[in-house]
């Protein structure tokens, strides 16, 4: 968004800054790495420092490897010595330097996996600013279509397809199903992508802290519609999304079984559409694949299950 | 005209429209291909091959022949390969916005799942199989394979692999559903096509080669190595191709397995994938990816092999850490089992479950890690030669390194939420592929090929391919990282942003590029024949290399070595030199060798059969051709006529010549 103004400006400054790579990556805003999302900004900056990290050792290595080239090349005047071939404390470096960064890494990857966890509620808004424990975490469940997505609002009772709209700095929980591909759901600039599976559900929590207009899509092909996946993600003041909520129910209709298995066809560069009602058991009948009436549902194996769990299976297959 | 009944009794779901008459792109591509085809059967024809290429190579169960015929094969199918990638970046650099490009999706789907699947089952598996297949039964100083037939046959059911896949182009159509035909895409209900099922014949065939071919050289090189060569004193490339091959037998029928319930689900209506009734598409990625990773590593070690010869020859230096060396490659062996779910972190496996497997793939860099600093230090106090095979093994480790660090970077979970499916991953593993895999091949094919032709490669057009794939790679991936850094996700065939379309034109400039290094190489290789006088080799080791198989001529004859010859030390043939050991110039015995066979052939003719009629529903082709490899099988194991002995005048005949062809030499 912010580089649409100065698209040349942007693109002169990451072909000058080419090589090194690393200088690059910080080059160049985008989605990823410029995001306006907290969970975002923490999954880029846990890039950021692996690459550091790494660079430890990468960038001697190469570095070696190019002096060497040309250091004990046939005609220079270096020692040549064809029999060292061992040498224990050598070989104690060359296991140990890997070894200590992927320690470091390591650790790095089991914390960092456990605190961005998709299943797990957040701590934070945003740095320094801890969560309100009390407040419920706004819930969207998504579900991707043959090639669309439908969004449902169930506290709310609203439904869009293509137009996702979050209100800045609240915590918001995805459920996520698909009627019939695996996708996966992502706006790059609120969190990473998690996929969207037919009879299992997914979940993530995130929070978008920048009002603006961002773009999401499905990053898993699913076929011939998949290109055209996108939606538009709104974020808005709260007080704005209130407004948005309004203007949808202020449009008419109702997401019901008809209405969805005629949305469901597969269909492609869908434009927005706005439902002001839906039915509340839809998302669950999706999800245990019993929308189509007659259809019966699958009862989850495992113990698993039902749409109103506290904390509903990880991903799991029902039946 | 038959009544409709008939005809699909006799042709199946064949019809006129299965013909794609109406695509001019595939019109051209068919007649392009057709006239190639008729110029060479013609060519044969004319020359009266037909007969000696019958009997001295498709028959052969030389692995010298087979090696080469894989290498044929498997630079053949580049070609088709690499057209795909150029189409690609076509449609890639072209189609922004209001332009669609050139390519619908439904042509486009078909190109990248044909372009994956063909550069790692039908490039880079016939290349590596046909190096190893060629290269290690001489380290070893062995005669053959350990099984000469089945190695026949695995070479000709990977060729009936990779001619129902070419097949696909001009009949019916090929899988749109990713390389490893991805379910739910894949399923019956998506995909009622054709498309799943050529790919799911043409790969069972060729697995079955592939599987056959492991089990064949992990029983060479355990059975039929040289007296006095233990297995710490076997060359490195030895050591990589067994582990290789031993993760090769225990993932194949993982796949296998996957495929057959696929196959099931697509022929039987049974519910294993689908997404009711039970079935679970989860579970066919788990299958597909516990055969895909390791699967790298069966494409990556052999090649880690050649650097290791390669480095060691030409530093002139013994390889540093050799032992290390073997311990970090059956390291690899086992780990790469225990790393499949990095594929799909995003599925929601739950954070103790994500970092297990993270932290796994990281482990994983450390014996790589050690096997870059291990040639390193070979090339410390060395005295390197910058031939064609040792430009390729620097240029490897420059461009390897880079992409075992994105490769890291990836299985850091978090980091993966944001890079798995974009650009960026498929960047990642174009860098270790290329840099790795195809980098390892040119080097291991520059290094060898005087061994199988007794000439050199020439060297102009050699750095011509060095440099059009060095530079292609940098330029055509480097903003391939960028693009996938900025968010943009793969086998889209449209995007919206006009700022990133610059990024694309680099790319495609940089696939023209490794266009001239494909190119060059043909050249190289047309100019090296007519040139070969000029470029003769006539002492059998022209690099001063230091295994076995410099110590015999080039090419070596049919029983590669007269007398069997007997290790010392690790690099046995320096050790031999060294020690001014003197060829034997007489004394020899018949030598007792395994005789050619059709069967081979015959049997992989037959799967094709098996495999087209299956893809159309010819119920009663598929019903001959099944029986007829059943009866093929049977009748085969009644030949009693397996081998021959070479006579003792000929042994003699063959190795005076090379007597006075190395003392006209010195």
């Amino acid at each position: 968004m912010r580089d649409k103004n100065i698209p040349s400006f942007r693109t002169l400054k990451c072909v000058a800054l080419l090589v090194p790579l690393v200088v690059l990556l910080s080059g160049c805003a985008s989605a990823v790495l410029d995001p306006a999302g907290d969970i975002a900004r923490q999954q880029r900056d846990i890039i950021y420092f692996s690459t550091a990290i790494m660079l430890l050792i990468i960038v001697p290595v190469l570095v070696l490897i190019v002096v060497f080239a040309w250091r004990y090349r046939a005609g220079g005047d270096a020692t040549y010595d064809p029999d060292f071939d061992h040498s224990t404390s050598l070989e104690l470096v060359i296991w140990s330097a890997p070894l200590l960064i992927i320690i470091c890494l390591g650790a790095l990857t089991w914390w960092s996996t456990h605190l961005l966890d998709p299943f797990r509620p957040l701590d934070r808004e945003v740095a320094g600013k801890p969560i309100d424990r009390k407040a419920r975490p706004l819930v969207v469940q998504v579900v991707s279509l043959d090639w669309k997505w439908l969004f449902i609002y169930p506290e709310q009772g609203i439904a869009t397809v293509n137009e996702l709209a979050l209100p800045v700095d609240r915590q918001v929980r995805f459920d996520m199903t698909s009627t019939n591909m695996m996708n996966t759901f992502y706006a790059p600039t609120l969190a990473g992508m998690i996929y969207t599976m037919p009879g299992m559900r997914s979940q993530l929590h995130a929070v978008l802290n920048r009002p603006g207009v961002y773009d999401g899509l499905s990053a898993n092909y699913s076929g011939a519609g998949f290109s055209n996946m996108h939606f538009k993600l709104y974020g808005v003041a709260p007080r704005d999304f209130d407004a948005w909520v309004a203007r949808v129910k202020a449009g008419g209709g109702t997401l019901d079984t008809p209405t969805f298995l005629e949305i469901e066809k597969p269909s492609e560069k869908v434009p927005p559409m706005y439902f002001a009602g839906v039915d509340p058991t839809l998302f669950d009948r999706i999800f245990k694949r019993c929308v189509r009436p007659g259809t019966p549902c699958s009862t989850g194996m495992h113990g698993m299950g039902g749409g109103n769990d506290p904390q509903p299976p990880h991903g799991r297959p029902l039946s | 005209m038959f009544d409709q009944s008939t005809a699909r009794a006799i042709f199946g779901r064949l019809t006129l429209e299965s013909f794609p008459i109406h695509e001019p792109i595939l019109l051209v591509t068919f007649a392009v291909v057709a006239l190639l085809g008729l110029g060479i059967v013609g060519a044969v024809t004319k020359y009266r091959l037909w007969g000696y290429l019958w009997k001295e190579w498709f028959t052969s169960v030389d692995h010298k022949k087979i090696g080469i015929m894989y290498m044929i094969l498997g630079i053949i199918m580049l070609l088709r390969g690499f057209s795909d990638a150029l189409m690609m970046r076509a449609q890639q650099a072209v189609a922004f916005g209001a332009n669609q490009g050139y390519l619908p999706p439904h042509h486009y789907d078909q190109i990248f799942t044909a372009h994956g699947t063909i550069m790692i089952f039908f490039v880079a598996i016939p290349l590596i199989v046909g190096l190893v297949n060629y290269v290690m039964p001489l380290q070893i100083g062995a005669r053959d394979v350990a099984f000469p037939f089945l190695n026949n046959l695995s070479f000709w059911l990977t060729v009936a692999g990779a001619l129902l896949v070419m097949v696909s182009l001009f009949v019916g159509e090929f899988s749109r559903a990713g390389w490893l035909n991805y379910v739910p895409v894949a399923n019956l209900r998506n995909s009622p096509d054709t498309g799943p099922d050529y790919y799911l014949w043409a790969l069972q065939i060729a697995g079955v080669g592939t599987t056959l071919s492991a089990i064949n050289m992990v029983t060479t090189i355990l059975k039929m190595r040289a007296p006095g060569m233990a297995m710490m004193k076997m060359p490195v490339f030895c050591w990589t191709a067994l582990c290789s091959n031993v993760l090769a037998i225990a993932i194949f029928p993982v796949l296998t397995g996957a495929f057959a319930l696929l196959m099931l689900d697509r022929y039987a209506g049974t519910n294993f994938f689908t997404n009711d009734l039970g079935g679970n598409p989860m579970m066919y990625w788990n299958l597909v990816w516990i055969w895909g990773h390791p699967e790298v590593y069966v494409l990556v070690l052999p090649v880690f092999g050649i650097y290791s010869e390669i480095t060691s020859t030409f530093t002139g230096k013994r390889l540093f850490g050799y032992s290390s060396m073997v311990y970090a490659t059956v390291v690899i062996t086992i780990l790469s089992y225990l790393v499949w779910l990095h594929h799909f972190f995003t599925m929601g496996s739950g954070a103790s479950v994500n970092s297990f497997f993270g932290i796994a793939t990281m482990v994983i860099s450390i014996p790589t890690g050690a096997k870059i600093f291990n040639w390193l230090f070979t090339m410390y106090r060395g005295r390197i030669r910058f031939e064609l095979p040792m430009m390729w093994v620097v240029a490897f480790m420059i461009t390897f390194v880079v992409g075992g660090m994105t490769g890291v970077l990836l299985a850091v979970p978090p980091a993966d939420f944001v890079l798995h499916n974009s650009l960026f991953l498929v960047a990642h593993f174009h860098n270790v592929i290329i840099g790795g895999v195809v980098f390892g091949l040119f080097a291991g094919m520059e290094y060898w090929f005087p061994k199988a032709f007794g000439f050199r490669l020439d060297r102009f057009w050699g750095r011509v391919t060095f440099w059009g794939w060095v530079i292609g790679y940098w330029v055509a991936w480097t903003p391939i990282y960028i693009v996938g850094l900025m968010g943009t996700t793969r086998r889209v065939n449209h995007l919206d942003d006009p700022s990133l379309q610059i990024w694309f034109v680099i790319a495609a400039i940089g696939a023209v590029i490794i266009l001239v290094g494909i190119l060059a190489f043909v050249i190289q290789i047309a100019v090296s024949i007519k040139n070969r006088d000029k470029l003769r080799d006539t002492t059998g080791d022209p690099w001063d290399g230091r295994t076995l198989e410099w110590s015999t001529s080039s090419p070596p004859p049919a029983y590669n070595f007269a007398f069997q010859p007997v290790a010392h030390d690790l690099d046995a043939w320096y050790d031999m030199k060294r020690r001014g050991a003197r060829r034997p110039t007489g004394g020899f015995r018949p030598i007792h060798m395994p005789r050619n066979t059709g069967a081979g052939v015959i049997l992989s003719g037959l799967a094709l059969a098996l495999g087209f009629a299956m893809v159309w529903y010819i119920w009663w082709l598929a019903a001959v051709s099944f029986a007829g490899l059943i009866v093929t099988a049977i009748v085969h194991t009644f030949n009693y006529q397996r081998d021959y002995h070479i006579p003792r005048d000929e042994v003699a005949e063959t190795e005076g010549a090379r007597t006075e062809l190395l003392a006209a030499g010195t």
